[in-house]
Parts: C-alpha cells; structure tokens; sequence
C-alpha cells in the first residue's frame, strides 16, 4: 500500500490538478454515487413489481392512481422533482426541530427519495409492458392445468416477464446513473460534484470534466456488460437450437 | 387564485425558452441523427469507426457532465483558437459562448446520437425491393432517397423519434444548472425566495406534462400519414 | 356403473359471441376409456366446444359434471361466471389438455415444464414428481431433451413434450385441441404414434383433429359438428362409411 501510494504520488508529481486529495474527491464522489444509484434502484425494483401487478388491475381505483403516478413522474424532468422534494422538506414549517431533521438535513435522503419515485415509476411500466406480453397460450395452459390466477402470476407470468423485462431494466440502471449527476445540484458531492469542485478550484473544465466522463463511461461498460452476462444466462430458453 | 409573488411573467418567458430550446435542439439532433445514421450505414470504415465512438460516448456519459463540459470548456476552447487566430492573422475576433446556444448544441449533440439509432433502424427496416424498384425504373440516388426511402423510414422512426423528443424535452431543465432562465431556474429562484417551492414546482411540472401530451398527440397525427397504405395491421 | 362417476359429462352447453350463437346446445358424455374425436369445418365450434369443457371460455348455458361433481355458476354483470373457482381449479386438474401451439412454458426446461402443476397446484413432492417425469419422457422418447427449453426443441418435439405434460397429472380426461395442426407434415407421425399409445392403454380423450385416418382409427365415437350444432355421431364405423347427412358427405369427401 504504501509502495503504491509512492508510486502514485511520483506519477502525479508534474500534475498541479489530480493530486493524491482531488483524487479523494472522485473517489469519495464515486461512493456517493454509487450508493445513491444503488439504494433507489433496489427500493424502486421493489416497489415496481406490486405496483405493476396493481397497474393492470380491474379496478380503477387501484390502476387509476398508479397510471397517474406513473404518468407525472415519467412526464416531468427529475430535476423538478429532485427541487420539488429538496426545497419542499427544507421549507416546511419548524421542520429543522425536530429529530427528523438529523437526516433530512443533509440532501442525501431528499435526493434519495426523489429518484426513487422516479426509478419506480420508470420500472413500473417496464415491468407492466413486459407482464402484458406473456404469451396467451402459456397463459391458457396455466389455467388449463388447474392453476390459481395467484400461482400462475408467482410461477409463470412473473419469471417469465422479469426475464423479458431485462434489456429495458438495464437501460434503465444506466440511465438512472447518468440521471444521478443531477444531485450535485443540491450540493451533493458526488462525481459530477467532485468534477465541478475540481473545475472551479483550477478552472480547468477539461480535465476536471473528461476525468469524470471517463469514470462514467467505465460505469456505464461495466453496467452493460453486466446485463448482456444476465441477459445470456437468463435469457437462453428464448434462443432457437445450436445456440 | 395561486399567488406567484410576481413572478408569472418570468415563468411564462421561461416556458418559452424552454420550448424553444427543445424545438431547435430537436431540429439540430435530427439533422446529426441522419448523418450519424448514414456514417453508421456508409461502407466507409472510418465514418462508421466515427459514427460509433460518437454515439458510445454520448450514450455512455451523464447530459449534465457533457453540458458542462461543454459549456464550461467551450469557451476556453473558444477562446485558445481565436488567441491563435490573432496571434497569427491578426484577426480579432471574440465570440461569447451564450447560455442558449450552448444549450442547443449539447442538447442537439447528445441526442443527435440517439436519433442517429433511431434512424439507422428506421432505415434497415425499409424493405430493399422498394429502393431496387426505385433504380429499376431510373431513379438516382438522391431522388430514390427523397421519394422512396426518406419517406418509408419515417414510419419506423416516428416511435423512437416521439421517444426521443419526450427525454429531450424533460432535458432542457438541466440548462437552468449552466445558469440559462428556463422555466425550472425561475421555478427554483422563486422557491427559494418565497418558500413556498410546491407552487412554482407544480406548475412548471404541469406545462411539461401538458407539452409532452400536446406532442403526443402531434406524433400520433404524423404516424397516421407516414402509415397510409400500410394501414391493414393493426 | 354406480360406483364409479362418469370421468366428463357435458350437458345442453351453448356459447354465444356478441350477437352469434356458435354452440347451439351441446351435450356429450366421456365414460371411462372412450375416445371422443370431434370432426367438422373450420368455424364448425369444435376447438371452442373443447375449450368450454375446461371452462378455458364461459359457456352461456348448460352444465359440466366432472367425476360427478357438477360445477356452480352465477351471473354477473360481465355474465355467467364460475361460482367457485376452487372448484374449476380442482376439475381442471382432472381433465388435462394439450394445444395446438404446444403452449410450453417458454421460461422452463421440459423437465420444469413437466413437474410445475403436478408439484405446485396437485403438491405432489419434487422428487417424485421428478421421477415420474423421467419415465413420461422415455414414454414419449424425449428421454435426452430434459433439460432443453422449448425455443430449442422442434414442433413434434414440444408437442411431444406437451402430451408428456398433460399425463403427468394424472389426468381422468384428456382434451386434445387440433394436436397436429401446427406441426410439419414429417413430424406429425411421431406425435399421433403416442397418442395412439395412449388410445389404446385405455385412456379417455376428447379431441378436435382434422386426421380423418387417425380418427377412424383410434375413436369410440366420432363427432361431426356443423355450426354449433351435433349434425352426427356414432361409432366411426358408421360415421366415415355410412354418412346419412348430405353435409358430412361433402365434408368427407377427397377434395380439400
């Protein structure tokens, strides 16, 4: 460890810009967003699959109100709702005593709700429009083999319609990570934060920028080729023979 | 009546930056869509070598990272070469990167790759007879393109060009962060000055929603006129 | 008799879709060992007078007693419904049907395929159910096929697969809907060489077939229906030799 950090430290001797501390930055920014991307992913996957069942319910008043959801969230910048949420809890009134305001204090939880919401409204559809394309005859055989509406949701229409729903859902990921720089609006530091706190102590767009273009682009390959991986192993029965 | 502390007119001026700077961001990504499209399809390695590296990295890194960068290193770019220019003609020449037309060109750039995916497919999908019928009956290339292949790539493009405009248009909201007054910007200044952030937040969501439905029902008319004559699957 | 129900009774069934009646009353009864085989042009009803026997479509009117349990129904707004639908659950794992597209679950291997409602809806033990499996698919000759899912099977194959699926549950009927339709010509042999098999270990089948040979052949009774209507029937013999209706004539005879 400390070899490295020497070897590092003389790689980066000519370099007035990435020293050992800015790359701190990155790397602390990267964590962000990591565990930004990650967290409402994971809550939005969650919360998709019901909401998605509930979405092609009979009954209006459960279909209606997701569809409205779904409808605003995937209509309107994310960004707005990021500054809806932000400033919305910043602003209400004798919030900052109250206990609550431990966490609400740092824009990490506000952030955090905002792409959830959004995530989930994005995964929603994608789940709905793959649960919709279930092939009728298997649908039929399921029936015909004496299977609950319940049971034949659990064992043949879900699996069937996560294995569908993969390609939209890993467009999805990579789009919520690019989503993510918007959190250094509400002076989150997390990679794009880093790079615009790089920018502005040296003024150096190109660099502070095009280093965090290149994490990203390296994210986005390793999202892609994680996808593309499950993609084959979960998606082999779809592949004619000799495949 | 919703009290807007005065500033109605800011917002309604903001709403019209916004949709001007998606109408002419759109324009500008299709123009570079079709040419990505066609670098993509050339049998020219290099610009279809060209064509990929621009489309991965656009696809591949965050909008507001790539505004920034260019709107930030823009200028000095800019900058650096009219230096140059002076240095070594002694031309005096200063151009001021403005926010709206920085705007426009990124906006137009990132989605110019998507619309060049768009189109590349729409393409693919025109069956070949019709372009060799086409040539059969002594068609040039250009005519073949205007009169029979533009045309029938339109049907598949509309989908993904309505796609592409619905993503373009929630995207102009990341140019208040470079500091142009779009709707959103004046939204957040007004949140933040009045407090009162649920407001102004809600009803610059609802101009979006409202755009996004009037374009939708715009892109179902064109679908209909590009569909005629291939109206019988439905 | 007495002591053993009659495996499928169907009585007086109609269906009508929107304004057209296209089961005009219909009645059969499948006892223990018949081979039923449905025959008639297409738009005739014969697939949706099947597809009514499992409640797959709502007949209008009528009645189904299967195994002696008659089944329960109740009008709602959307029309006649099933009162129970546990009761439907119960009797369609008694009746197994196989489709003319195969109907495999795309997401499952054939051995999943094979073992999902015997294990999940009759809660039969995996292992057994496994091994039942196993000796289902040497029956049909898909020993080696197990573990291929369906998109890497050929038709005969998966249909093969699906007949294998159907007998896993044990089932008092079988409802074959059109088997071979959907299948190439030099595949359709291997499917009704099992389905032969089957006819002749005794096993009751019902089935709508447009493979007048095979027909003759295996039933106990052929059914011709005309526009939702039972035009004739009895046993194969006198249906295929003796036709009395001018329209089984035509519909037999060696042109189309």
């Amino acid at each position: 460890m400390e070899a490295l950090t020497s070897r590092l430290e003389a790689l980066l001797a000519d370099n007035s810009i990435f020293t050992l501390q800015t790359l701190g930055y990155y790397g602390e920014g990267l964590v962000t967003t990591v565990q930004l991307v990650f967290l409402s992913l994971v809550i939005g996957l969650v919360a998709a699959v019901p909401l998605a069942i509930g979405r092609g319910s009979r009954h209006r008043w459960i279909s209606l109100p997701i569809f409205l959801y779904c409808y605003v969230f995937r209509g309107t910048p994310l960004l707005v709702q990021l500054y809806l949420i932000y400033y919305g809890v910043v602003f209400v009134e004798g919030i900052q005593d109250t206990w609550l305001w431990v966490i609400l204090e740092k824009p990490f939880v506000p952030a955090l709700i905002a792409f959830t919401l959004n995530t989930a409204a994005y995964t929603t559809e994608i789940f709905r429009g793959a649960i919709k394309a279930t092939a009728r005859g298997e649908i039929e055989a399921a029936r015909a083999y004496g299977m609950s509406d319940r049971l034949m949701l659990r064992r043949i229409v879900l699996p069937s319609a996560f294995r569908r729903a993969l390609p939209a859902y890993g467009n999805e990921v990579i789009f919520m990570l690019h989503a993510s720089a918007i959190a250094s609006v509400v002076t989150i530091m997390d990679l794009t934060g880093a790079a615009r706190f790089v920018y502005a102590r040296f003024y150096a767009p190109f660099d502070a920028f095009l280093f965090v273009a290149a994490i990203y682009l390296c994210l986005t390959f390793a999202i892609l080729y994680f996808f593309r991986w499950l993609e084959r192993r979960l998606l082999a029965h779809l592949k004619p023979a000799g495949g | 009546m919703i009290d807007l502390h005065g500033y109605g007119p800011r917002l309604a001026e903001g709403a019209l930056i916004t949709v001007e700077l998606a109408v002419l961001s759109l324009v500008l990504a299709i123009l570079l869509g079709l040419i990505t499209a066609s670098a993509k399809m050339s049998r020219s390695r290099t610009a279809h070598a060209i064509g990929t590296l621009y489309t991965t990295i656009i696809r591949g890194v965050p909008d507001l990272v790539l505004m920034m960068l260019l709107f930030f290193g823009g200028q000095i770019g800019i900058n650096a070469i009219t230096d140059q220019l002076y240095a070594r003609f002694g031309w005096d020449i200063f151009i001021n990167v403005n926010e709206f037309v920085a705007g426009v060109i990124t906006i137009g750039l990132i989605f110019g790759a998507y619309m060049g995916e768009t189109f590349r497919g729409a393409f693919l999908a025109v069956d070949s007879g019709q372009i060799e019928a086409g040539r059969a009956y002594g068609m040039g290339p250009w005519l073949v393109f205007r009169r029979i292949r533009f045309p029938q790539m339109m049907r598949h493009a509309i989908p993904g060009l309505s796609n592409n405009w619905m993503v373009l248009l929630k995207t102009t909201a990341l140019v208040s962060v470079i500091g142009l007054s779009d709707m959103v910007r004046v939204a957040a200044e007004a949140s933040k000055a009045t407090r009162e952030p649920f407001t102004f937040m809600i009803i610059v969501a609802a101009v979006y929603l409202l755009i996004a439905s009037v374009s939708e029902w715009a892109f179902a008319r064109l679908q209909k006129r590009y569909d005629v004559g291939f109206g019988e699957v439905k | 008799m007495a002591e053993t129900p009659i495996p499928l009774e169907v009585r007086n069934i109609t269906k009508r879709f929107g304004d057209t009646e296209v089961l005009k009353g219909l009645s059969l009864e499948a006892h223990k060992g018949d081979v039923i085989t449905l025959i008639g042009a297409s738009g005739s009803g014969k697939s949706t007078f099947l597809r009514c026997m499992n409640l797959l479509e709502q007949p209008d009117e009528g009645d189904l007693i299967v195994h002696g349990e008659t089944i329960r129904f109740k009008e709602t707004k959307h029309g006649r419904e099933p009162a129970d639908w546990k009761q439907v659950v119960r009797m369609r794992a008694r009746l197994s049907m196989v489709f003319q597209n195969f109907n495999l679950w795309a997401h499952m291997t054939l051995l999943e395929n094979i073992i999902e409602a015997p294990v999940h809806v009759l809660g039969k033990p995996k292992k057994e159910a496994i091994e039942h499996a196993r000796a289902l698919l040497e029956r049909v000759g898909l020993t080696e096929r197990a573990d291929a899912y369906p998109a890497q099977m050929s038709g005969g194959q998966q249909q093969r697969g699906a007949i294998a699926r159907a007998l896993a549950m044990d089932p008092e009927v079988m409802l074959f809907d059109e088997p071979t339709s959907a299948l190439d010509p030099e595949l359709v042999g291997d499917v009704l060489k099992v389905m032969r098999d089957l006819a002749d270990e005794g096993r009751t089948m019902i089935l709508v077939t447009h493979e007048m040979a095979f027909a003759r052949d295996v039933s106990s009774q052929v059914i011709y229906l005309h526009q939702g209507v039972i035009e004739e029937s009895g046993p194969p013999e006198a249906v295929f030799d003796n036709p009395r209706s001018e329209r089984l004539k035509q519909f037999l005879a060696p042109k189309h």
